[in-house]
């Protein structure tokens, strides 16, 4: 296969076909456009007959809802007073436990990778609490708070903190010491070392804590508003359950998926903000 | 031909006096002796170049001039102030790109002004003073991830000199560009240091551009470092790429080789005690 591909051009290292030498611009095609849009089209057919035949093979569609009832659903709670407020409570909630995750895991990251004193002060009850998943503080949690509203906050905090923290340290322990060599020979004290260099050195490692942390803390929220909640999306999707409003349920899945893959988003669009370049994928 | 080399503007700054440098590291539970015992004086607004082969200490001591290395031995004195510290006053331009990413070139230059505590408005004409004359003016806003090799290291360059630093420091700067580049860069630097007359240390293992570039050159040993050679390029000022094939270059260079070689010889144990005597040139080895 390799040889095939060197002497058949025998100017280009065998790199494969797809790979273009710099300079070379990809010809716009928009058959990958159709292709993947075949492959969506393909999925929702599948959905559509597996649900409206109500296949019951291992898998059982029998009450599955259709993607028409759905599409039904979603018109009618579109304009529900209701099911906004639902949409509105959660993305409170995972704003001020991820917000607070955010300021505290960073603020403790930097410290943390800088200082072996804080490393030592910090870490050891840190570590000890981090293998357990924010799913399993629910009950504590639930004891722990005077209303399950902050309960529930303290989950998605717990959800989002680690990721945080951790890119965090990371991001700022492997600094490249050249730059702190420069900065030093270029007139930095200590203060701006770290201010001028080793934060902005550290932010993207700190940016991909905080996308992997948002995801963390939809997923952990979605979970605790399940079972403690009385509003909220997670609520809201696992009420169309027990009431057996089945076009509902997928209806608050789908709206738990692009929650979070907006607030990725989101944040993906902030940081492009903040380090334009990072996103010239001319980092070094 | 005159002997210009390092003549002593009395007053003048940028002077760097070495005596009985010694560096050794711990490296995996082993000390390694990067130099040993080296004295030696650097005049102010002088071109000197330490070439040797790689792994010589060379950036050692560099380092050490700069201060982010510390000595075991000996003292290093610029301006009869021993070193402790890097400052501002004795910028260094390494090899690697070490710019600033998340800064635009004008933000990597503005760099050490701002650490200075000079505010912004009184930052903007020097800043844009220097980036004149690096030829970087029209890309002033772009970041050092789109720019090529040879202009990253014109910023780096920039960056170091609107500090009007005393004693500049280079560690193989142009070691990573093309042929052709490079000679632009010496050629540039030439010019820099001739408008600016710092002190300049230059350190690389590249024959043509020791011999091309300085007022004098130290060969040094293998590790542990020591100072094997130490002679002046009588070379007529100004200096351009021409001159590289001139006799009285390649006679230089033809000894630098040599030199070279013994020490290159020696390390694979081809050759014992003492190297052979080398032909010198007309010109005198300082060390005699």
């Amino acid at each position: 296969m390799a040889n095939a591909l060197v002497s058949s051009s025998p100017t280009l290292p065998s790199l494969g076909n797809h790979v273009r030498p710099a300079g070379v611009r990809k010809k716009r095609s928009f058959a990958p456009v159709v292709i993947r849009c075949a492959s969506l089209l393909a999925c929702i057919a599948f959905w559509h007959v597996a649900s409206t035949n109500r296949w019951n093979v291992i898998v059982n569609f029998e009450n599955v809802p259709s993607p028409g009832a759905v599409c039904q659903a979603a018109v009618q709670l579109i304009s529900s007073p209701k099911f906004q407020s639902h949409l509105l409570s959660s993305i409170a909630r995972v704003f001020s436990g991820f917000g607070c995750a955010a300021v505290l895991a960073i603020a403790i990251g930097l410290g943390v990778g800088r200082s072996k004193l804080w490393s030592d002060l910090l870490m050891p009850p840190l570590e000890l609490l981090r293998p357990i998943p924010a799913v399993a503080w629910i009950p504590l949690a639930v004891l722990m708070f005077p209303n399950p509203e902050e309960s529930m906050v303290y989950i998605t905090f717990v959800g989002a903190f680690y990721p945080i923290l951790l890119n965090t340290i990371h991001g700022v322990s492997s600094v490249d010491s050249n730059l702190i060599f420069a900065s030093l020979t270029l007139g930095a004290n200590r203060l701006r070392v770290f201010s001028d260099v080793i934060v902005p050195a550290a932010l993207p490692a700190i940016v991909t804590g905080l996308s992997i942390g948002m995801g963390n803390s939809w997923f952990s929220l979605v979970t605790a508003e399940m079972v403690a909640g009385q509003f909220g999306i997670g609520y809201y999707t696992w009420e169309s359950y027990t009431l057996q409003k089945y076009p509902n349920i997928v209806l608050g899945m789908i709206a738990i998926g692009l929650l979070g893959m907006l607030s990725s988003l989101l944040i993906q669009r902030v940081a492009w903000f903040f380090m334009p370049w990072v996103k010239l994928g001319a980092n070094r | 031909m005159k002997g210009q080399a390092h003549s002593t503007g009395s007053g003048q700054a940028g002077e760097i006096s070495i005596r009985n440098a010694g560096i050794a590291f711990l490296a995996s539970d082993r000390v390694v002796e990067a130099v040993r015992d080296i004295s030696v004086e650097f005049g102010p607004g002088s071109f000197t170049t330490l070439l040797g082969p790689s792994g010589c200490g060379k950036s050692s001591l560099l380092g050490a001039i700069a201060g982010f290395v510390s000595l075991t031995q000996g003292v290093i004195l610029v301006d009869q102030r021993p070193v402790h510290r890097p400052d501002g006053s004795r910028g260094v331009v390494f090899q690697h790109h070490n710019l600033f990413p998340w800064k635009t070139v004008r933000g990597n230059v503005e760099f050490g002004l701002k650490m200075r505590g000079i505010r912004k408005t009184e930052r903007q004409r020097p800043v844009d003073e220097i980036l004149d004359r690096v030829k970087l003016s029209t890309f002033q806003h772009s970041y050092p991830g789109h720019l090529s090799g040879g202009m990253q290291q014109r910023v780096n360059l920039a960056r170091v000199l609107v500090n009007r630093p005393t004693v500049m420091m280079l560690d193989e700067p142009f070691a990573a560009l093309d042929a052709q580049t490079r000679l632009q860069m010496q050629e540039m630097l030439l010019e820099l240091w001739n408008g600016l007359k710092m002190t300049i240390v230059f350190v690389t293992h590249d024959v043509d551009e020791a011999v091309l570039l300085s007022d004098r050159v130290l060969v040094m040993s293998r590790r542990p470092g020591r100072i094997r050679a130490d002679f002046e390029v009588p070379l007529a000022r100004p200096r351009a790429a021409d001159q590289l094939t001139s006799t009285e270059f390649n006679r230089l260079k033809k000894y630098c080789l040599e030199l070279l070689r013994e020490e290159s010889l020696a390390e694979e144990g081809m050759t014992e005690g003492e190297p052979a005597a080398i032909q010198e040139p007309e010109f005198t080895n300082r060390l005699g």
